[in-house]
């Protein structure tokens, strides 16, 4: 690791958090409803959307109201996006005449654009039409970031709310998240990325010389794929690709804006529920996580191959050079911003890269799957980031309520065991998912012929797609072969439980929490806002993740890396 | 009934809001502002295109600046398709790519040893890097300047003008542009 590569991670970190506090405190004036300017402004879009659909927006939703809502109209959108994958060869807006894509890769991009996993069993540019890639998937982009957000909304209602009969309206939530946040900064995000020299065209590709270069509308959708923790690249390679982040400041812009929303949504949650020292708690909690472990990453790809050393080659780190682990990496990016997106795509679930996590080194490669085996909670999906740690939070006071014999409590709300038979729901079965899918998948030949490297490291992509998958994050060890029938369905099924298993029994909390009294503080309440409970939090996380995983992860990276170090 | 209809009509509506209207407002207003970019800033010699400054292009004559190696398909540089290698590091394949691009470079320049820098033997990302660093250009010098009968501080002083630095002196890498510079090489025989 150079000064340099120090540096720009701590300038990435700072400016997340300088910009995380006010769009935080825009948030939640917005799901007060008192964002005044951007009310006169937005206002009136907002209630022609309601108008036009019959919806009443002082509806009083039940949880498994608020639930059924949000399911239907999650339904709908796996259907449009299936529908016009199937059809887009007889649709406009398709310059490079592809056809229809295959039943069981358009199944499995439904869900997963559905999911705000936003795997891809697919390369963009030749499979998707253009009209394919703003009608289905640019809009996922903003319904399911939105969905997140409204779920995590509910949840804090949850607290807030006293001996109250509803969570509020799930439209209202969901549609306050897009035209509010997710438009408004996703079109100066994408009018920057184009400044810098990402297209955004109707045009077809180009032919140069015998190829094409592949073109489209593609800044649009890079800004909410990066805002909305989607991931999603318009090409095969994402970010990457030059087209898609073409510049070293262009690179910055994206790797904020994964973070932005996950950040700022911890001082959103402060200021709704009137402690903003439990919003800072918990953002401190997920950089605790977050900020060793980029740096963990980042040194590892500086290292270097041991594999390559000996060959002829030099790849120290000087002015001329980056050196380290170019391989599947970008020179304008070189190692050190390579590794602190990789670190931050995967803390939080947003699954785009800049660089081929296959190719990484084995210890490099093991920092991305631990962020996603912790189950997306560092900063993790818009709302669904910090809907996932407060439920680890609820964990963490009912273990402390354990060693001292009180009955737990978070935030004024008694914790007891329906909250509790929830909370272990929600990081039980995709835990599950992950390992039995793995398992399965390393036992049949169905899961294991489109295994591409050899090895430890070939087990390492089959336990990477599911734990990607299962947590909905959708970034890839990317040699394995994933649109055959077995993974197509398998991943599908993965990212729905995923998915939904954790948004039901959280929005089953939320309602049992706010149909409770509030319960004063006293001497004997264990205050959730200290340095102790974070460390208490931060132990609870690490600890169910390491008996989770270890034993899997010991089996492909860990293996690879003793086996790497022994033989160079 | 009355959910399935709302949940209809909102995704609807949403879907022209965040589909159409946002990716179209987007496309006119980079069109006004950015045009050459957001058409792909391409690179144009007598009316026709020949490439893209951001796209790199499949270098690998003896009298230019070679570019990294690409792992796309069927051939390296597809814009059409981009890809990486996706090797592991303790792949064998990978060992023997990286000896046969070593190899390859040696051969081009008879006796010329130095160490290579290792993203000139390495495959990108996107299996389109329009880079290479200043390193590996530098170590390119030796066998260009032979090739192409120019002084090897000539040479030198091209790579140095196709230099871009860090982005205020701080964000990303160093890189040179090798279709930009072997453009440029090319005006400078001409």
């Amino acid at each position: 690791m150079t000064g340099n590569s120090i540096l720009q991670c701590l300038l990435f970190f700072g400016t997340v958090t300088l910009l995380g506090v006010p769009l935080g405190r825009y948030m939640a004036r917005v799901y007060e409803g008192k964002a005044a300017i951007a009310g006169k402004v937005l206002g009136p879009i907002e209630r022609v959307l309601y108008r036009l659909s019959g919806i009443d927006s002082k509806e009083n939703m039940s949880w498994q109201r608020y639930a059924a809502s949000l399911l239907v109209f999650n339904a709908i959108g796996f259907v449009i996006v299936y529908g016009l994958q199937r059809v887009q060869g007889h649709l406009p807006l398709n310059p490079a005449a592809l056809g229809a894509v295959s039943p069981e890769v358009s199944f499995n991009t439904a869900i997963s654009f559905a999911t705000n996993t936003n795997w891809q069993a697919y390369g963009g540019e030749s499979t998707m039409s253009y009209l394919t890639q703003m009608l289905a998937l640019t809009v996922q982009n903003f319904l399911s970031a939105a969905t997140g957000m409204a779920v995590l909304v509910a949840l804090v209602r949850g607290f807030t709310q006293k001996s109250a009969a509803g969570l509020g309206s799930f439209w209202v939530d969901m549609v306050r998240s897009t035209i509010y946040v997710l438009l408004p900064l996703s079109f100066i995000v994408a009018l920057v990325l184009v400044s810098q020299g990402v297209v955004q065209t109707f045009d077809a590709y180009v032919h140069v010389g015998e190829t094409w270069i592949a073109r489209g509308p593609a800044a649009s959708q890079i800004a909410i794929k990066q805002l909305g923790t989607n991931g999603g690249g318009f090409f095969n390679v994402n970010s990457a690709h030059p087209f898609e982040n073409p510049t070293p400041f262009a690179n910055f812009v994206e790797v904020v804006a994964i973070i932005l929303i996950p950040a700022a949504l911890c001082f959103t949650f402060g200021d709704l529920i009137k402690q903003r020292r439990q919003g800072w708690a918990l953002f401190a909690a997920m950089m605790l996580v977050l900020v060793p472990l980029t740096f963990a990453t980042m040194a590892a790809e500086a290292a270097g191959n041991p594999a390559l050393h000996g060959l002829g080659i030099d790849d120290s780190a000087s002015a001329t050079s980056t050196g380290g682990n170019m391989e599947g990496k970008e020179v304008r990016f070189g190692t050190a911003n390579s590794a602190i997106w990789a670190a931050t795509t995967t803390a939080a679930s947003n699954g785009s890269v800049n660089s081929m996590h296959d190719s990484y080194t084995p210890l490099g490669g093991l920092v991305p799957l631990v962020l996603m085996q912790f189950g997306e909670i560092i900063f993790g999906g818009v709302g669904s980031g910090l809907y996932g740690l407060i439920i680890y939070a609820i964990i963490a006071v009912f273990i402390a309520g354990l060693m001292v014999g009180r009955t737990p409590e978070y935030l004024g709300k008694k914790i007891e065991a329906f909250e509790m038979k929830m909370a272990s729901l929600v990081i039980l079965l995709p835990a599950a998912c992950v390992l039995v899918g793995t398992a399965i998948a390393s036992a049949v030949p169905a899961g294991t012929t489109p295994v591409f490297n050899p090895g430890a490291h070939g087990f390492s992509e089959i336990l990477y797609s599911f734990t990607s998958a299962s947590n909905n994050n959708g970034s890839a060890f990317g040699g394995i072969t994933v649109n055959g029938m077995f993974y197509a369905v398998a991943h599908g099924i993965a990212m729905l439980i995923g998915r939904y298993w954790v948004i039901v029994p959280v929005l089953a909390i939320a309602g049992s929490l706010s149909r409770k009294k509030e319960i004063p503080s006293t001497v004997g309440t264990l205050p959730t806002h200290t340095p102790l409970f974070v460390a208490l939090l931060v132990g609870t996380i690490l600890l169910v993740g390491a008996l989770t995983f270890i034993p899997a992860d010991a089996l492909g990276p860990i293996v690879e890396q003793l086996t790497l170090a022994a033989e160079h | 009934m009355r959910m399935l209809r709302q949940s209809l009509v909102l995704v609807l509506l949403l879907t022209v809001l965040t589909g159409v209207v946002f990716p179209a407002a987007v496309t006119a207003l980079a069109s006004l502002a950015f045009r050459s970019n957001a058409q792909g800033s391409l690179v144009y010699e007598g009316g026709h295109v020949v490439g893209s400054s951001l796209i790199g292009q499949a270098f690998g004559g003896p009298a230019e600046f070679w570019s990294r190696p690409s792992a796309t398909g069927p051939a390296p540089y597809n814009a059409a398709a981009s890809s990486g290698s996706n090797l592991g590091p303790s792949n064998p394949a990978l060992v023997t790519a990286v000896q046969e691009r070593v190899a390859a470079l040696h051969a081009a320049d008879p006796g010329y040893n130095a160490p290579i820098p290792i993203d000139l033997v390495t495959a990108s990302g996107s299996g389109l890097d329009p880079h290479i660093s200043p390193a590996a250009a530098l170590y390119q010098v030796h066998r260009v300047a032979r090739e192409t009968g120019l002084s090897e501080a000539r040479v030198r002083s091209v790579v140095a003008e196709f230099t871009e630095g860090r982005t205020l002196g701080l964000l990303g890498e160093a890189r040179v542009n090798v279709l930009l510079l072997n453009r440029a090489l090319r005006a400078l025989r001409e």
